[in-house]
């Protein structure tokens, strides 16, 4: 979205070149690269943990490189604290406000700026002037405790402003912000664009990165990876270079269904007490090596389908067949034991012990099984061996097996648990939401993880709200309506329209 | 987190609500006109050898009753109803001792078996109607102390044997006696045999709590009930079974002294225990070695209170306040404590994640 903005100028307003900083054992930037052209938005974009939080602290002089250099227009620079930084023009706006609730937005902007204008009627207008240049709408006299989340991220950037900053930097800033906002804040950053502003934008919310940016610079691991223009590129790509793998795509498996049932589920309804219906007479089943999935918009019975599978929920009536067995009159512990993989829908509440070492949460679901435990007693190298063989297998970026699943990032704690359910040779995963709130990263590593699932003969039911990732890793596909399978899907020729028709109960569907 | 600074975390909540209770305690007694130097002086003075006695004795029962508030809070279970559980189990293990069915020291070990049955159905009620009709155990195990309290009472009165002005059990007969261990004069008094169930029953609870699978569905239950169930644990089956074993240990609380001190139930019964050991389970975080520091912290200052009413004008009451205050401020201050690390640890993890990773030379394809 550049048709609004001058050509941008041809001068750099930041070189970075060769930046390596290293930390006890581990290198955290290598050998990075970036020009940020003078009057433009460049957005940073890298998975959590890629060094981009690094590299802003190298930017803003808080932290300094051990090698490579800094050019700010066109002056190499060297900063040994924030305050040079801001000599030098570079402001830095981040992603937890450091705003005082009950001072002014006057207050808050002129604290430790004193010497600007003064704390008056100077510094008033100068902020009035500064927040109609840009439209930012703020009150001077206003206190910060009344103002929203965006208006307050306005009087961060309007004290990075009036400071003097040409080169603003904001981490991750919509993080914080509803879609309306979002639109808000970007016309304020193309504002000060207009203005000749260079801003750097870090994020990874690609979306966003392609409507507001004019370059992009990829970071994975450490390095800047690649350089991208928004026009010519999708979103696809930067998650590819974000992530470094090919992304799943549907025609890259091979099927691998067989003729064997492992699951079969047959007129199952559940009633809940107070006599409504949360399932109606569900049939479906599913073979060796095959994945279904269920869409549905959410609140359909699609939780309650996998609860009644895991035995969390009895079913009113039906049955349920896995392998052969029946096995609607078993307790959730004899269901795992038989075979069933769970990864919960929400990993907090039901897949994981926060307060707990992940060791602990290894035996967690498969407390009667090996290695964990040995007969009554619990196997305390077992299990940490076990755990550590998961973290190696599964890429869990953690410093330890002692460490408790809450220190954890979303994509890390989701990893664990998949690579737990795969441990003890299941026949069903019950995957419910696998991907959801996971970085790009874990995302592609928990779909491989399905299909590897999918290819060493598992039978897999897939929940997803995710229409791309159903269609992508399913091998069949059913929709949930007000707790009826109401239409079935083949993957290879649905489209997320079709789907979404289904599932909002437009039209009778039967195509496959 | 260096050791250090792990061991000052350890000790940092402890020790500020050890100084929080001296000043508090201070200022009430000058409140009530006392001198605080006087009063700490007879607090912290050498304990006489009798008293060392009465301290090692007093804490086992106070250990015994903290342990079995800490089962229940393991796992989320409020058990108030200790004190009604040892005292209905007290009850019942005098009268099958006293009854003598059993010879000598045989007698005693199925008493205590009796004790822990007796108390195990008791906080069973509780249990049952919680799974069953949902009634909060906090309600239901207040009544039946309530209940359990009058029903030993009545029962006491209606069949026990007149003895002074009071009534009792029939008291054991000499072979089901323990003597004790004599550390000091026999004037000083021995220290009961039976303190080894609190070695015991600790040591037990560690082993059960940490080492089985048992403990781990337990703690599992307890650190979220959620995870719990789709782990595949049956929590209606735990809350039965954990209030069950909270109440076995409950009935052995008064078992060293029945067999050692006292030799009936009867107007020597020590009541309110059962309360004492929620306050010290509370302090000694549900660990056993908490519990035991707890335990003999609250009985050397109840022991050493006794002085207070012979040398000063200050009443041996206020000493409960401080316990309460300490109690108190370890509550708070290991909150405070534990988000404090909880942070350290989330930030440490990110540094390390955050460094970590682009170690490696792979590949760059873009």
């Amino acid at each position: 979205m550049t048709a609004t903005a001058p050509a941008p100028t041809t001068d750099e307003a930041v070189l970075v070149r060769g930046i390596t900083k290293r930390f006890p054992g581990v290198i955290a930037n290598q050998d990075v690269n970036i020009t940020i052209r003078s009057g433009t938005v460049h957005a940073l974009i890298g998975e959590n943990g890629a060094g981009k939080s690094t590299l802003m602290k190298i930017l803003y002089g808080v932290q300094k490189p051990d090698e490579g250099t800094l050019t700010v227009n066109g002056k190499q620079v060297s900063f040994s604290s924030p305050m040079d930084a801001i000599a030098a023009g570079i402001g830095m706006v981040f992603q937890h406000f450091m705003l005082a609730d009950n001072l002014t937005v006057l207050e808050n902007v002129v604290l430790g700026a004193e010497k600007l204008h003064g704390i008056g009627d100077a510094a008033r207008k100068e902020i009035q002037t500064i927040s109609e240049a840009y439209g930012f709408e703020l009150d001077p006299d206003e206190l910060v405790e009344d103002l929203g989340v965006g208006e307050r991220q306005r009087v961060e950037i309007l004290k990075v402003l009036y400071r003097g900053a040409k080169i603003i930097i904001l981490d991750e800033p919509t993080a914080v912000l509803v879609p309306q906002e979002v639109e808000a804040l970007f016309g304020n950053l193309r504002e000060l664009k207009r203005s000749g502003h260079t801003i750097l934008f870090i994020s990874h919310k690609l979306d966003e990165v392609l409507d507001i940016a004019d370059d992009i610079t990829v970071m994975r691991r450490g390095r800047t990876v690649g350089e991208a223009r928004p026009e010519g590129t999708t979103k696809h790509q930067l998650a590819e270079m974000m992530v470094g793998t090919e992304l799943p795509s549907p025609q890259t498996e091979e099927s691998t269904v067989t003729e064997q049932v492992l699951l079969e589920v047959r007129g199952l309804s559940l009633v809940n007490e107070r006599g409504r219906a949360l399932l109606s007479d569900i049939d479906l089943r599913i073979h060796r090596g095959e994945v279904l999935g269920i869409a549905g918009v959410e609140g359909n019975g699609q939780a309650e389908l996998v609860e009644t599978i895991i035995g969390m929920r009895r079913a009113t009536s039906g049955t349920i067949e896995l392998d052969g067995s029946e096995i609607s009159a078993w307790d959730t512990r004899r269901r795992r034991e038989a075979g069933v993989g769970y990864i919960p829908e929400d990993r907090h509440r039901h897949g994981l012990l926060l307060d707990a070492p992940l060791w602990e949460n290894r035996m967690l679901g498969h407390q009667t099984l090996e290695p964990s435990v040995k007969g009554m007693w619990i196997n305390k190298s077992g299990a940490h061996q076990d755990t550590e063989r998961i973290v190696q297998e599964y890429d869990v970026r953690t410093p330890g097996v002692d460490t408790f699943a809450r220190a954890l990032s979303g994509g890390n704690q989701q990893k664990f648990i998949v690579g737990r359910e795969m441990s003890s040779a299941p026949l069903l995963l019950i995957a419910s939401h696998p991907t959801r709130g996971v970085d790009v990263g874990a995302q592609a590593a928990i779909w491989e993880h399905i299909k590897d699932a999918r290819r060493k003969g598992l039978a897999v039911l897939l929940i997803s709200a995710d229409l791309d990732e159903l269609i992508g890793l399913s091998d069949r596909i059913e929709v949930i309506l007000r707790g009826r399978l109401v239409a079935e899907f083949d993957p290879q020729r649905v489209t997320p329209q079709d789907l979404g028709t289904a599932m909002t109960g437009g039209g009778k569907e039967e195509a496959s | 987190m260096s050791i250090v600074s792990r061991v000052f975390a350890a000790l940092l909540a402890p020790l500020v609500a050890v100084v929080a209770a001296l000043v508090i305690t201070s200022l009430v007694v000058m409140l009530v006109g006392g001198s605080p130097v006087e009063f700490w002086g007879i607090i912290f003075s050498r304990p006489a050898d009798r008293v060392f006695v009465n301290i090692v004795n007093q804490s086992s029962m106070i250990f015994l009753s903290a342990l079995a508030a800490a089962i229940g809070f393991r796992m989320n279970l409020f058990n108030i109803g200790v004190e009604g559980q040892y005292t209905v189990a007290s009850y019942a293990a005098a009268v099958f001792a006293g009854a003598a069915l059993l010879p000598g020291k045989l007698n005693i070990l199925v008493s205590l078996l009796i004790a822990m049955a007796v108390g195990a159905l008791w906080a069973g009620i509780a249990g049952v109607l919680k799974v069953t009709r949902g009634v909060s155990e906090v309600i239901s195990t207040i009544m039946l102390n309530a209940i359990g309290t009058t029903l030993a009472g009545y029962l006491l009165l209606n069949y026990g044997q007149q003895y002074g002005s009071g009534r009792r059990t029939t008291p054991l007969e000499r072979s089901s006696e323990f003597t004790g261990w004599f550390p000091f004069t026999n004037a000083d008094g021995a220290v009961w045999t039976l303190v080894i169930l609190a070695v015991l029953a600790g040591v037990g609870f560690n082993v059960l709590l940490n080492r089985t699978r048992f403990g781990f569905d337990l703690r599992a239950t307890g650190m979220s009930e959620t995870a719990a169930v789709a782990s595949g644990v049956d929590v209606k089956k735990m809350v039965v079974i954990a209030m069950m074993l909270s109440g076995a240990v409950a009935g052995l609380i008064w078992m060293p002294a029945l067999f050692n001190g006292a030799h009936y139930y009867g107007p020597t019964f020590q009541a309110g225990l059962g309360f004492t050991g929620i306050a010290v389970a509370l302090l000694g975080r549900n660990r056993p070695l908490g519990i035991m520091f707890g335990a003999l912290l609250f009985a050397f200052l109840n022991e050493q209170s006794n002085r207070l009413t012979l040398e000063t004008d200050i009443s041996p009451n206020v000493v409960q306040i401080t316990q309460g205050v300490i109690v108190l401020a370890v509550v708070i201050a290991y909150e405070v404590v534990r988000r404090w690390r909880a942070t350290a640890e989330q930030k440490a993890v990110t540094r390390k994640l955050e460094e970590a990773r682009p170690t490696g030379g792979e590949a760059v394809s873009a």
